[in-house]
């Protein structure tokens, strides 16, 4: 664990990564740079430093205030985006991770485990007490790098993956843990080792699964919510979303291949699709959106993650108050209403 | 929409070919004949229509509408359909080359479906079941709001008749023109079966050519039993985005019924003239087991 949070910092603090529309901030970063480099020579640029930095975080909030779906999703899918682990690691206590399906293999794609959520809040006529709420954790996994994606098949799981995780969350109802569950797939992976060994029939019986889990669950769209693949973990009581990240039905590219012929139609697949926050929560497929940091999650993991863990508390007091009974019921009822039609 | 007995259904479907058609046809060498779009045999229409619509040469299933479907499988005239009246709504104004409410009402028009679905209760050997029959023609069976909601609203129906439950798949997946929500329909109909899986009713899949992409990845793969007719394509992810993905040829027969069986997704791959009597007897047996 120790080395998986060393090589987290290295990833996340060293060497920035810009995308295109960010451009304007990389003149002032370097500038930064420079002014680093010459007040080790004697001289105290600090104040000039923070100057900066506070130029920089002006700005970083101007572009992000104003994103289009494309540019939001270029945020979703950046290779410095916090993972499953990371968050894992930095909103619990003790997370260890398990593996494999108990069938097939361990798909390094899809990653699950137990953890402590510390310091959960309960009131009783006594009082109010603390105490230390056990969860089980189950995420897609992305890579830091191209070597680590390779490993990871960039997130995307095959159906050994959504049997583990069908495995840990019928592991999480016998022992009356909660369900926290981390979405960042491009989707499931179409291979053909995955038709064989049945992706729909893996994806299929853990949303008839998930339906009735008896214990409280939360989905948080963390990064990259690919179609089937993201839904395959992601039918919570409680679906959270980090505020750029994106649910879609399709990416931006396959849509503007499939339904606009030109996939250099993705922009423009992306706007009318509405697969960002905002728009997914205008029509409750989720329920709250989580802010993240000035200029993305990846500009501070800890900051994401703390905010995660605020919301993570708050829907949790609320669920815990439910019975396993009436907790299915509230998923149906959620995913009962969903669609929009016409009937006279 | 007005609505239509399977009766007369068929009856007015007769008329038409009878009034429109003996000139016509002899005019149009396109109408009566059809090549096979397996074998490449060029067969007398009338011969695939007496023959269910297979290909008497190889065997090739041709796709099937939901009502000729209904009319071949189960009893004659047990048919009744519910919630008939249910269209699709465009709520994200979707245009791609068309407008998808464009799309919608030429569908209905083609078709004379509402959507891409009919429910109902019928019966098959004079047994009660509650049934979903999709039907490809209308938008290539996609699954939307309506799908979705009419596959929830045919299981509870079930639960509160105690009726077992047969569905036909015959759908491309999801219909991307409804975004995220068409998604959320697999989440929706899942919950449904899960419902009717607890009370223990039981349910049973057909899927037909095509089944892929999320109707597969929901109710299609959900069945108590899962059976397909012969060579249909079925899968999770379409074959073509499979090639690019792993920039090879796929083998032959890949993701077809057969190839489903062997790797143990589906428990029967029946044909089409042999599928009746195959319901009958399967649901004879749940009869039987009821307590």
């Amino acid at each position: 664990m120790t080395m998986e949070k060393t090589e987290q910092k290295h990833n996340s603090q060293n060497k920035k990564i810009f995308l295109e529309f960010e451009k304007p901030l990389i003149e002032l970063y370097k500038k930064i740079e420079d002014l680093r480099k010459t007040s080790g020579a004697g001289l105290d640029m600090a104040e000039e430093i923070r100057m900066l930095e506070k130029r920089i975080k002006t700005l970083q909030r101007d572009i992000f205030s104003k994103l289009t779906p494309i540019q939001v999703v270029q945020v979703a899918r950046h290779i410095k985006r916090p993972s499953t682990l990371d968050l894992a690691n930095l909103i619990f206590e003790d997370f260890t991770e398990l593996h494999g399906d108990r069938n097939f293999a361990d798909d390094p794609a899809l990653v699950g485990g137990i953890a402590k959520l510390s310091d959960c809040r309960k009131s009783s006529p006594l009082g109010e007490t603390f105490f230390d709420q056990p969860v089980v954790v189950i995420g897609h996994q992305k890579g830091k790098s191209t070597k680590e994606n390779i490993a990871r098949n960039f997130g995307m799981a095959h159906p050994e993956g959504y049997r583990k995780a069908l495995r840990l969350m019928r592991f999480a109802e016998r022992f009356n843990a909660p369900i926290i569950s981390f979405i960042d797939t491009p989707g499931a992976f179409p291979g053909l080792g995955a038709e064989e060994r049945g992706q729909a029939e893996a994806i299929a019986k853990n949303l008839r699964s998930m339906a009735g889990l008896s214990v409280p669950f939360i989905s948080i769209i963390s990064g990259e919510g690919g179609s089937g693949g993201a839904l395959g973990i992601g039918m919570g009581n409680r679906v959270l979303i980090l505020e750029f990240s994106i649910y879609s039905v399709i990416s931006p590219e396959g849509c503007a291949s499939i339904l606009f012929r030109d996939a250099k139609k993705a922009p423009h697949a992306a706007e009318v699709s509405k697969i960002t926050a905002p728009d997914l929560l205008e029509i409750n497929v989720v329920d709250e959106i989580i802010k993240e940091p000035v200029g993305g999650a990846h500009n501070s993991y800890e900051e994401t993650a703390k905010n995660i863990k605020t919301a993570i508390y708050k829907h949790l007091a609320e669920l815990s108050k439910l019975s396993p009974r009436e907790l299915i019921a509230d998923r149906y009822r959620k995913y009962r209403s969903m669609g929009f039609f016409i009937e006279d | 929409m007005p609505k239509l007995s399977l009766h007369n259904w068929f009856q007015k479907k007769k008329e038409n070919k009878e009034a429109e058609n003996p000139n016509e046809k002899l005019d149009i060498p396109g109408n009566l004949w059809i090549k096979c779009t397996k074998c490449r045999a060029a067969i007398f229409n009338k011969e695939i229509e007496a023959n269910q619509k297979v290909c008497p040469k190889c065997g090739f299933h041709f796709k099937l509408s939901a009502h000729e479907r209904i009319a071949l499988i189960l009893d004659r005239g047990s048919f009744k359909e519910i919630s008939t009246t249910m269209r699709s709504k465009d709520f994200l104004n979707f245009v791609d080359s068309a407008p998808y409410s464009q799309r919608i009402l030429r569908s209905q028009e083609k078709t004379g479906l509402s959507d891409a679905i009919v429910i109902g209760e019928a019966s098959i050997g004079k047994i009660a079941i509650g049934c979903g029959v999709m039907d490809f023609s209308f938008m290539g069976g996609s699954m939307g709001s309506v799908v979705g909601e009419k596959i929830t609203r045919i299981c509870e129906y079930c639960i509160d008749k105690k009726l077992p439950l047969i569905i036909f798949s015959s759908s491309g997946g999801a219909r991307m023109q409804e975004g995220i929500m068409s998604l959320m329909q697999m989440a929706k109909t899942s919950s449904a079966l899960s419902r009717l899986r607890e009370i223990g009713i039981p349910y049973i899949s057909v899927m037909t050519n095509p089944t892929t992409g999320g109707t597969t990845a929901s109710f299609a793969m959900l069945g108590d039993l899962n059976i397909a007719e012969p060579d249909a394509l079925i899968g999770f992810a379409g074959p073509r985005v499979i090639e690019q993905t792993i920039r090879q040829k796929l083998p032959p027969g890949f993701q077809r019924s057969e190839f489903l069986k062997e790797h143990g997704m589906v428990d029967i791959v029946c044909e089409r003239s042999k599928m009746r009597d195959l319901l009958i007897k399967i649901f004879a047996f749940f009869v039987n087991t009821r307590k």
